[in-house]
């Protein structure tokens, strides 16, 4: 997404167009093709993908310069001066967010908890697309025994609630890679590998029938380039979306493997599942601070990232896509004395 | 003639997909479960037993064995429906299932109910007012609720409805008197009080089933306002719906009669999907308000260590998630004939 953002502004007539040097004129095309619906969104899709990005900077900003912002360390139970907090103590300046039953600062380990998610996420998404698109790809393409055989496995794995899936593999990984990040991220990724492999594959066995790709072949170009020319670019659109909406999905379950205590432990970094989990007895006690801030940030980064992903959506899935209506121009009829009404064609 | 035929092949090829799906599933429960460190009885009594009398039990109960005849042994306890006793307290895991499993039961079918309500009226209504004020507020109100964890939103409401202003129960399935007087006739506590005709007892247990069902619900209902709002607005692109408008019928009646039916079937399969979904959230939500339901115990015998037991619960509920699967398939293909390829 950054990376079209800021790309040079994209000339808007074929005339600016044709100035162009045909190397870069291929390469703007393909950058306005990509471009092309966002620029043509309006009103509410627009708006939606819009406030989604600016959330999801937001925490991406956090995330990085946390140990600038954060007024302590996630894991810090005392002053400088060895003086420790006040254990559940309520809002006041030193503390803005309180202190927690652990005497940890709460606005500082939401600040942390940030970093940690976007950690897990963005290694968790890595891992499962890493194995879930290729194996999609190799199964929807080939066809035959292969396909059958990883539809038959990962429809199992699918089958699996897939929380309760992630707690064992989690619980099992905890053994060799310990209760940080690693842990939290390939339980996440283990999850999400047989959707990513079931999307791409149906996607890829519906564009295997296409005309064009028939032409390729036609033309014998080798299965690999039809692939990687022909599917995978077509595949690939739609992976801005699944991404967007499989890692707000992420957030949800690495905070509830923090929240049953199979997530991230409190010492290796700061998680707001589990911060929730310590929370909850202290509700009955009418404390409302050590668990409000820690889900109001899962509730909000898991929102921006929807509203990306529902918005992309929207605005690239041509079936749901509204696009404005365009008045066709015809050439002017002979002998006609008036210019024929724009969208008279429909009438006729 | 042809058409029952065809969906009796529909039914008998898909049943016998699921055939090998839960084999896959039994057997990565197998040996998921092997590759932890050591084997289940030193794994849950490890350093609390002997020895000697450790090696005792591992003998009786077979896990010095060779894998193979491990695993063929399981295959038949499983297929005779045997699936162990748990380690930790000693109970069949088939009693586990019955008793938490009828608590998780109770609470996912009012979930489900509030689900459905809130979810496919709204999303109903933001997908026929598509682009105003109903549509925003209809899909910002599933976004977020999507967006909240079933726990955070238990713990607010916990703080609002329990604490502040003192209307209901946070926790348990009953008060500790309704539990422990109350017969048992089917372990699900609102059946039982009506089969006694307990009426207090049924208001207790009600009332403390209100803030965890729909807390769930709302939480599922947020993914059925998207679904059944995504869903109208495809099908209200169909030709049969413009051919309705072109015929001059008026716009709520297009909505209502011609594309709400058809967005509804799509809503039927993912509604398959959610009920895993559904027993996830039902571990987090029964892990809030300290509901004994089958994921609550899952996480208290993962805890303990007792594989029999985790092993146990995790194929039963693997299985029920198959049938149901496949149930939902089979129910599908006879609402829409075009799934019947």
């Amino acid at each position: 997404m950054a990376s079209q953002l800021e790309t040079p502004p994209v000339p808007s007539s074929p005339q600016e167009l044709d100035d162009l040097a045909p190397m870069q004129r291929r390469r703007l095309g393909a950058l306005r093709r990509m471009w092309a619906p966002m620029h043509d969104a309006k009103g509410m899709p627009k708006a939606i993908v819009w406030v989604g990005i600016g959330i999801t900077v937001a925490f991406i900003l956090m995330a990085i310069f946390a140990t600038q912002i954060a007024p302590y360390a996630f894991d810090q139970y005392k002053t400088a001066e060895g003086v420790r907090f006040i254990k559940q103590q309520a809002p006041s300046a030193q503390h803005l967010f309180g202190t927690n039953v652990m005497s940890t600062d709460v606005l500082s380990r939401v600040i942390f908890g940030s970093r940690t998610a976007i950690e897990v996420v963005l290694l968790s998404l890595f891992v499962s697309m890493g194995i879930g698109l290729p194996l999609g790809l190799i199964s929807g393409y080939h066809g035959g025994k292969l396909d059958r055989t990883l539809l038959v496995f990962m429809d199992a794995m699918l089958a699996f609630p897939s929380l309760l899936f992630a707690i064992v593999i989690a619980f099992l990984l905890s053994k060799t890679f310990g209760h940080g990040v690693v842990t939290a991220a390939l339980a996440i990724s283990i999850v999400y590998v047989p959707q990513y492999f079931r999307v791409v594959r149906n996607h890829v066995i519906s564009i295997r029938e296409e005309s064009y790709v028939e032409a390729a072949r036609a033309m014998g170009a080798r299965p690999w380039t039809i692939m990687r020319r022909y599917v995978l670019q077509n595949v690939i659109q739609n992976v801005p979306i699944i991404a967007t909406l499989n890692a707000a999905d992420a957030i949800l379950t690495l905070a509830a493997l923090g929240f049953l205590g199979y997530g991230i432990q409190p010492t290796e970094a700061a998680e707001w599942g589990y911060d929730i989990q310590r929370a909850i007895s202290d509700a009955g006690a009418g404390i409302w601070w050590t668990g409000l801030f820690p889900g109001l940030a899962i509730v909000l980064l898991v929102t921006g990232l929807t509203l990306v992903g529902e918005g992309l959506n929207d605005v690239l899935n041509p079936v749901i896509r509204k696009r404005p209506i365009e008045p066709v121009e015809l050439p002017p009829r002979e002998g006609a004395e008036a210019e024929p009404e724009p969208g008279d064609e429909d009438q006729t | 003639m042809k058409r029952s035929s065809s969906l009796r092949g529909y039914v008998i090829t898909r049943t016998l997909l699921a055939i090998p799906m839960l084999l896959i599933l039994l057997t990565v429960v197998f040996l998921l479960m092997r590759v932890a460190p050591g084997d289940p009885i030193s794994a849950a009594l490890g350093g609390k037993l002997p020895a000697a009398e450790l090696a005792r039990r591992k003998h009786d109960a077979g896990y010095d064995r060779p894998l193979a005849v491990q695993y063929v042994e399981y295959l038949k306890d499983v297929a005779t429906l045997n699936f162990g006793t748990t380690i930790l307290d000693n109970r069949p895991v088939t009693q586990v299932i019955a008793q938490n499993g009828a608590a998780t039961l109770e609470l996912t079918f009012f979930a489900m109910i509030v689900a459905m309500v809130a979810g496919v009226g709204i999303g109903l209504l933001a997908g026929a007012y598509r682009d105003t004020a109903i549509d925003l507020g209809g899909r910002l109100f599933g976004i977020v609720l999507y967006a909240a964890p079933v726990f955070f939103l238990g713990f607010l409401a916990q703080l609002t409805f329990g604490k502040w202003l003192d209307w209901l129960p946070t926790s348990g399935q009953t008060s500790p008197v309704v539990g422990a007087t109350l017969q048992t006739h089917t372990n699900i506590l609102v059946i039982d009080a009506i089969i006694d005709r307990n009426w207090s007892a049924l208001q207790d247990v009600l009332r403390h089933l209100i803030m965890p069902s729909v807390v769930l619900g709302l939480v599922i209902g947020g993914i059925f306002i998207r679904l059944v709002r995504v869903n109208l607005l495809q099908t209200m692109k169909g030709d049969y719906v413009e051919a309705a408008r072109a015929r001059g019928v008026k716009e709520p009646r297009v909505v209502y009669k011609h594309a709400f039916k058809n967005a509804l079937v799509p809503v039927i399969t993912i509604m398959g999907l959610t009920f895993a979904l559904l027993l996830g959230g039902a571990v987090l939500t029964e892990e809030t308000f300290n509901w004994p339901g089958i994921g609550a115990e899952l996480v208290r015998y993962l805890d303990n260590r007792d594989y029999i037991a985790v092993q146990g619960i995790v194929v039963v509920t693997g299985i029920i998630v198959v049938i149901v699967s496949l149930a939902i398939d089979i129910l599908n293909a006879w609402v829409d004939p075009r799934i019947r390829y």
